[in-house]
């Protein structure tokens, strides 16, 4: 998607969703790190509805717009399911991100909805991620450019 | 009789807090996502913002591929979106601000790992926890099992070793 093929809409819509989404965050607690954590010591079970609440609306929306629906508006992209492909680093990936959301409650998401309801310290958790995605991104070039060979890009 | 209130008992016990504020929290996420999905066809994630904002100071191949740099300006306006929607709420109806208690170190090197994990992963909490799920992708459900499973074991053994908050 080229940016000059974008509507005029195209970022209030952003906008919009963002905000939706920013709302949806503090008004569920995930925003605060510690009701994440009593999730997991499984103490407070609410983020199952959180994210299966998400995802049933979401869900619903994406079945029903690939089946019926041809192209959106705003991009005239089509709609599509988000599907990446299964390789040993999405496990890996999801252990290393699994033991960071256990240490800390933190996701991304939910840090930038924390910054929103006034709560400073998570800058230091913000900038944290942006170390860690620097980190991992600087490795997998200096060794895409080592190895000689093309690593298949997800 | 007593069947009725031990199961509101046990309920109670899961969801000492209820359930309420969490489905409508959960729904209107769904429909923050939906919004741009039906207007753009866009899945939006939260934590490509990452690689894509690092493509404006960084010279790495790895964060100026192409669907980084044409994504990079509407993922900083959706993530302050979320950052402007989070305070109305707080100044309205949320009961203004809050700070976490959680210690810094916490913050700090959870962030780092939660920064390597999403990139190495492919998605975050809702990329793929959200948006995958949603579409019924076996990758997603993979990597939500593994960080779910892995991060109940890392706070329960954080429990364990007596830190707090």
């Amino acid at each position: 998607m080229s940016s000059d093929s974008r509507s005029p809409l195209f970022m209030p819509t952003i906008v919009l969703g963002g905000a939706l989404f920013g709302v949806g965050l503090a008004h569920s607690g995930m925003a605060k790190p510690e009701i994440v954590l009593d999730f997991l010591q499984l103490q407070d079970l609410g983020l199952v509805f959180v994210m299966g609440g998400a995802a049933a609306v979401t869900g619903t929306v994406i079945a029903l717009a690939t089946r019926y629906l041809d192209r959106a508006p705003l991009t005239g992209e089509q709609y599509g399911k988000r599907e990446k492909t299964f390789d040993r680093s999405v496990l890996l990936g999801g252990v290393v991100f699994g033991v960071g959301w256990g240490i800390s409650g933190l996701c991304p998401g939910s840090a930038y909805a924390s910054l929103g309801i006034g709560n400073f310290p998570m800058l230091i958790g913000i900038a944290g991620m942006f170390l860690g995605a620097y980190a991992q991104g600087y490795w997998r070039s200096y060794r895409e450019s080592t190895s000689g060979t093309a690593t298949p890009s997800d | 009789m007593e069947l009725t209130l031990l199961g509101q008992t046990a309920l109670a016990g899961l969801f000492p807090r209820g359930i309420s504020q969490y489905a409508i929290g959960g729904v209107l996420i769904g429909l923050g996502v939906s919004t741009i999905y039906l207007g753009t066809a866009i899945t939006p994630g939260a934590s490509t913002f990452f690689e894509s904002t690092l493509s404006y100071v960084s010279k790495i191949p790895r964060f100026n591929r192409a669907k980084y740099l044409v994504s990079r300006d509407w993922r900083i306006v959706f993530t302050l979106s979320m950052v402007a929607g989070a305070a109305v709420y707080a100044l309205t109806l949320g009961g203004g601000g809050w700070t976490t208690d959680v210690q810094a170190w916490r913050l700090l090197a959870g962030g780092v790992l939660v920064g390597v994990g999403t990139r190495l992963g492919k998605g975050c909490t809702s990329g793929h926890g959200i948006n995958g799920i949603a579409s019924l992708s076996g990758t997603s459900f993979a990597n939500v099992a593994t960080f779910m499973l892995t991060a109940i074991g890392a706070a329960l053994s954080m429990q364990a070793l007596g830190v707090s908050p």
